[in-house]
């Protein structure tokens, strides 16, 4: 390209002793070559790009209400505080919601978030009527959660809950509001 | 249709067909590869020459991994350790990029070094090559800026105070120093805005101008002409010429694979450390730089006082002045070391000099039992932090930091009540607002806590119509209430 036709000639000539075709074939195991090593060295590149699809990169960790044995005796609905984890990436958020443990028809224990799944108010109990009533817009659940009157289209959303070394757990979630079935949001 | 085709076939040196064809007659890529592949090289290929290509694949090596590094790294004081320690504890082979990257520069340093070393030795410079050289001591300095902006960005001990060090050198520099200094930190102080200019140099910058001048010293090397061995002409090769391809090439590859095979085994079974977070308030913590600035920061330290800028400024000046202009200063064609007994003096003076005060370096920190036991506590921080799984950042957000900062007792208990009693359904967590109702952050300046307490149980007409409920509560709870409210900033 740069050089002087002098050189060129001379270049010439000993690429030609060479052999067009070795240096064609080798040409092509230099070829294939390359591109196994790049194919190869690009392994960790590709590992490296795709771990947020491969591997959880965002997650709501389960979140300690407190040990079973406190809940051994449960008469009425408790309001425990919960701290709840969210990870995303290389950070993580954590916040603070309420949650009640109460239990079921069966006198298994439950697990009920305080927002109410009319328009997202906080979800009192209230001791003297014995029963879940909403400051905001008069919703009324039963004790377990259920619904009994006013505007709320559906029950107090259960959590999903798991027991470790005595410890209930739980895992928040929200859902979607002013519908009647159960619908998981974020 | 027909016509054009065989037109077309006709100005096309060979006679392929397909997409190669194709592609080939409208790029004149053959062409291209050929003339890239048939650089003669007078007296014949050697390994001494296999430099040059080694140092591009390496820089490629360094754009590639530190593009995907950028995949995870965010430039801020407050995320930049975090997200080297995802990256390195986290992120499926990131340790190993990471050490790429960080062994890469390292890698770059030797085999520049070599690189430099075989030209100089080779008297490769002569004949015409004067732009050749120069443009190699700028890349040379480009290099080494690269290394020096590259190694604050994790962020860790070992970054901030070398960098710290690094940068207050600047300031040595008569007039404009301190101004120098303060435009490299972003600041008087080094912190998060230091770290945003040090990547921008490092990301943007210097790769551009590396680009940029890799692009012009291989157009000058091709211009110039391969110079050959010690005893050829440098001005008309005479020697008999063997094509860059296949026997250079080879050559070069058998240097990019021990590359590849070296790095690669020294990244996986010796990857780079990450030491725990810059804390500017360590007193105690020795800086030391990178292996391959410890000869200058050992000068450094002999030159102090009124005579600091002949050590610091002069000295270093005249020695970089004199190595760009050797291809000006030394004009003869002789290429022989041996026959040139003071420009191999010289180079032997100054790599020994660089090695003394390297190993000097060194020797000072083993024999000092106060920074010897100093450096041996560093490292053994860096190696638990290194232990340690990977740690998620506490998001800003977070509603547990904003209780922390609750110390009133009676204000927590008014927190509780606010979001026990809805408050935080339509005024938002902590106040801060929704659509539904106005922010309480700030209402301080506008209501007395009196007043407050009348608002609560008297809403307005206006509050009413929004949904805001009579407050009901026992006098010590409202009380409590009122002191979270006032507390909301």
């Amino acid at each position: 390209m740069f050089q002087s036709a002098g050189q060129s000639e001379n270049a010439g000539r000993e690429g030609a002793s060479f052999g067009e075709s070795r240096r064609s074939f080798l040409g092509v195991l230099l070829g294939l070559g390359s591109f196994f090593v790049g194919a190869l060295l690009s392994v960790p590149l590709v590992r490296f790009a795709l771990f947020p699809l491969l591997r959880r990169t965002t997650e709501l960790k389960e979140s300690p209400v407190g040990a079973l044995s406190d809940f051994s005796s449960l008469t009425e609905p408790v309001m425990r505080t919960i701290q709840i984890e969210q990870v995303d990436g290389w950070r993580k958020a954590v916040s603070e919601k309420a949650v009640y443990v109460t239990k079921d028809s069966q006198g298994q224990l439950r697990v009920l978030t305080s927002i109410c799944p009319h328009l997202g108010c906080t979800v009192p109990w209230n001791k003297e009527k014995s029963q879940f009533a909403c400051p905001c817009h008069g919703a009324i659940f039963a004790a377990d959660g259920t619904r009994v009157g006013g505007p709320s289209l559906r029950g107090m959303d259960t959590l999903e809950t798991s027991i470790q070394d005595g410890q209930l757990l739980v895992r928040f979630q929200y859902f979607r509001q002013l519908v009647s079935d159960k619908e998981v949001i974020g | 249709m027909d016509s054009i085709h065989k037109t077309e076939a006709g100005t096309s040196p060979g006679p392929e067909g397909g997409l190669w064809g194709w592609l080939n007659r409208r790029t004149g890529l053959d062409d291209l590869l050929r003339s890239a592949l048939d650089e003669p090289i007078p007296g014949g290929a050697r390994f001494a020459y296999i430099f040059g290509s080694g140092l591009l694949f390496i820089f490629l090596s360094q754009v590639i991994t530190g593009v995907f590094l950028a995949l995870y790294y965010v430039p801020s004081a407050d995320h930049a350790h975090t997200t080297v320690a995802y990256i390195t504890k986290a992120v499926t082979a990131g340790s190993f990029l990471r050490s790429l990257h960080a062994y890469g520069a390292s890698a770059m340093v030797i085999v520049l070094f070599l690189h430099l070393s075989q030209t100089y030795i080779y008297g490769s410079y002569k004949g015409r090559r004067e732009l050749l050289w120069l443009s190699g001591c700028v890349l040379f300095g480009l290099v080494l800026a690269m290394a020096f902006t590259g190694y604050l960005l994790p962020w860790d001990q070992r970054a901030y105070f070398a960098t710290a060090v690094g940068t207050n050198a600047v300031s040595e520099v008569p007039w404009v120093g301190e101004s120098l200094k303060r435009l490299m930190r972003g600041g008087t102080e080094m912190g998060t805005l230091t770290i945003t200019r040090f990547f921008v140099a490092h990301v943007f910058l210097i790769p551009a101008a590396i680009f940029a001048l890799v692009a012009s010293h291989i157009f000058l090397f091709r211009k110039a002409g391969a110079a050959g061995p010690v005893n050829e002409d440098p001005y008309h090769p005479k020697q008999k010429a063997e094509l860059f391809y296949p026997r250079q090439v080879l050559m070069d590859l058998s240097l990019t694979t021990l590359l590849i095979v070296g790095l690669g085994l020294l990244c996986f079974f010796v990857p780079v450390q990450l030491g725990p977070p810059a804390n500017p308030a360590d007193a105690q913590y020795v800086p030391r730089p990178e292996w391959y600035y410890l000869p200058i920061f050992q000068w450094l330290k002999y030159w102090h006082g009124s005579g600091a800028i002949i050590g610091v400024l002069v000295i270093p000046t005249l020695l970089v002045l004199a190595i760009m202009a050797i291809p000006f200063l030394d004009r003869s064609v002789e290429r022989r070391p041996w026959k040139r007994p003071a420009a191999m003096g010289a180079y032997a003076f100054v790599v020994f000099m660089l090695l003394g005060l390297g190993f000097r370096s060194e020797y000072l920190d083993r024999h000092d039992s106060g920074i010897a036991q100093q450096l041996g506590k560093q490292n053994a921080e860096e190696e638990e932090y290194a232990r340690k799984p990977f740690e998620p950042e506490l998001s800003s957000a977070s509603l547990v930091a904003a209780n922390v900062t609750l110390a009133d007792p009676l204000a927590a208990k008014g927190k509780n009540i606010f979001e026990g009693q809805s408050c935080n359904a339509c005024h938002g967590d902590g106040g801060v607002g929704t659509a539904a109702a106005p922010a309480l952050v700030g209402i301080r300046a506008k209501f007395s806590p009196d007043q407050l307490a009348e608002l609560f149980k008297h809403p307005t007409a206006k509050m009413n119509a929004g949904g805001m409920p009579p407050i009901d509560l026992s006098p010590d709870d409202l009380k409590a209430l009122i002191a979270y409210v006032e507390s909301l900033k």
